[in-house]
């Protein structure tokens, strides 16, 4: 069971106020869904930990070691898939098998439960049928269900999604979510989501933050009581409930309000 | 109304319009032979002077002569030779110089302003510098082909290497890649089809300063021979040097062309 605990954390670009005394924890077995109106800040904080970004200050540990640069414990996921378009489905899957840090054992017994683990993801995320093919003979859900493998075959303590349906039809989106949470059921890392969806947060998350900008900082925290997902789920009110709450405080932090005076001024009114 | 409605015309003539192979080859063939007959036509009606432009019948008889009686066989040889080692040396340093350049910045802040000005130096100026550092024999000819095509290369090389998508390499970070991983795991193959298009268009360079090397002391070579065939005013040979050096160039850069997509197969054209 690992523990990352950020405190006190802020980012500044030159003269701009990224983020602002963030103080977050996640836990193994958690699912911490990040949202925001954008310019938030939610993926340079996700950044940060995946360590991708520095920090200006505040601390970022895991079981008390401060973090200060990319690790194999905390694997990333990215909207654009980025995938590796020279390998195939299983070779990307099976990729941070070729780096040196897991090279370390080779003994057959670790080998053969590698092998398996990546058969096994393969299977979880449903790419058995296209395991030999290319990534650009595959759709946009599919590549992602690939992304996501290739991250869990390096069971990282804490699994860094980065808007990772954003680029996916709503449809495709729904078996996304429904693949992950089932994902969450079997492996033990965390997962640490950013999005701009407030239902897709509310669906997946144990708990939603939610960030406001200028300067980025921690709104409100959600922790999200509801029964064992499914898609009807969306439909029901203590859903919607949490939903509609979450959007308000969105949309009270967002400088909405400030837009629909500026409107109006431009229309005339 | 009942009118069925007409299968619309392929939209060869939209802008990134779709041309089937055959019309393609149809009139890549068109152009030869509206060139070739208009060369024929202008020296058959006696407009021109034929020491000003041979006819195309004149030029093929001298390189019948060439061939069997003189030796085009082995001038060509011995030029292929030169050309192959030249772009062979730059290769063998572009490649790695242009991968560090694109990888780390420090690299390219010492190398890249000074291939910038390098690739300004004219190759022919350098003629009797060459000839004085690498005396009269096949080096110096192999390193001006080397100074005409290196930094053009290096540069092109290190563009092809910061194209490589960042999501690419912050993916293989968080898997546990180390630096000279993300280098040779990411940056090399990633950027390989791009690479290799560099090498066919450098290629293409350094058949053009064939001519200025075979400047130096040669003595066999198509180069050569078109010098040697403009002071004895023999255009029908200079025809034929030129013709001969752009035939190699299409038949390599087809052959190229072929390969490319066989070896990389996800980069669509």
């Amino acid at each position: 069971m690992s523990t990352l605990r950020v405190t006190h954390l802020a980012k500044r670009f030159e003269s701009f106020e990224a983020l602002r005394d963030i103080n977050l924890t996640l836990q193994t077995g958690k699912f911490v869904a990040l949202v925001g109106a954008s310019g938030c800040g939610k993926s340079t904080l996700l950044r940060i930990i995946g360590g991708l970004e520095t920090r200006s200050s505040g601390r970022l540990e895991i079981d008390g070691t401060p973090i200060t640069a990319p690790g194999r414990d905390r694997a990333m996921v990215f909207q654009d898939y980025s995938l590796y378009p020279w390998l195939s489905v299983a070779e990307n899957v099976r990729f941070c098998r070729t780096l040196k840090t897991y090279a370390k054992n080779q003994s057959d017994a670790a080998i053969g439960d590698a092998i398996r683990r990546a058969n096994l993801l393969i299977d979880l995320m449903g790419l058995a049928r296209v395991r030999d093919a290319r990534p650009d003979q595959l759709s946009g859900g599919m590549r992602q269900r690939v992304a996501i493998a290739r991250a869990l075959m390096a069971q990282p303590d804490f699994l860094l999604m980065d808007e990772p349906f954003g680029a996916l039809d709503t449809q495709t989106r729904e078996v996304m979510h429904d693949l992950i949470l089932h994902v969450k059921e079997v492996e033990r890392s965390a997962i640490l989501f950013v999005t701009h969806d407030v239902e897709e947060a509310v669906y997946l998350a144990d708990r939603v933050v939610v960030l406001a900008p200028n300067p980025g900082q921690i709104d409100s925290v959600w922790d999200i009581s509801l029964p064992p997902r499914a898609q009807d789920l969306k439909l029901a009110p203590e859903f919607l409930h949490y939903k509609r709450e979450i959007t308000q405080r969105i949309r009270a932090t967002s400088g909405m309000v400030r837009d629909r005076g500026a409107l109006e001024a431009l229309a005339g009114g | 109304m009942s009118a069925r409605q007409k299968a619309p015309n392929p939209p060869i003539w939209t802008v990134r319009g779709t041309l089937s192979r055959r019309l393609y080859r149809l009139i890549a063939v068109a152009s030869f032979v509206l060139l070739f007959g208009a060369w024929w036509g202008v020296a058959a009606n006696g407009a021109v002077d034929p020491l000003f432009l041979p006819s195309p019948v004149a030029v093929a008889e001298q390189a019948y002569d060439w061939a069997t009686q003189d030796n085009l066989l082995a001038d060509t040889g011995i030029s292929i030779y030169r050309v192959m080692a030249g772009f062979a040396l730059s290769a063998v340093m572009a490649v790695p110089l242009g991968l560090y350049i694109g990888a780390y910045q420090p690299v390219r802040a010492f190398f890249e302003p000074l291939m910038e000005f390098s690739r300004y130096l004219p190759a022919v100026a350098f003629v009797p510098l060459v000839l004085l550092w690498a005396g009269i024999g096949e080096p110096s000819k192999i390193t001006l082909i080397w100074l005409g095509t290196f930094f053009q290369m290096v540069l092109m090389i290190s563009e092809d290497v910061s194209r490589v998508p960042m999501s690419q390499i912050e993916a293989a970070r968080t898997l546990g890649a180390t630096n000279s991983e993300v280098v040779h795991k990411v940056l090399l193959r990633s950027a390989m089809p791009g690479m290799f298009d560099t090498l066919r268009l450098t290629l293409g360079f350094a058949w053009t300063y064939l001519v200025v090397a075979e400047l130096v002391a040669a003595n066999s070579g198509l180069g050569y021979a078109i010098l040697q065939a403009q002071r004895f005013l023999q255009t029908d040979r200079i025809f034929v040097g030129i013709i001969t050096i752009g035939l190699i160039g299409l038949i390599t850069d087809q052959s190229l062309r072929f390969l490319h997509r066989r070896l990389f197969p996800w980069t669509k054209k």
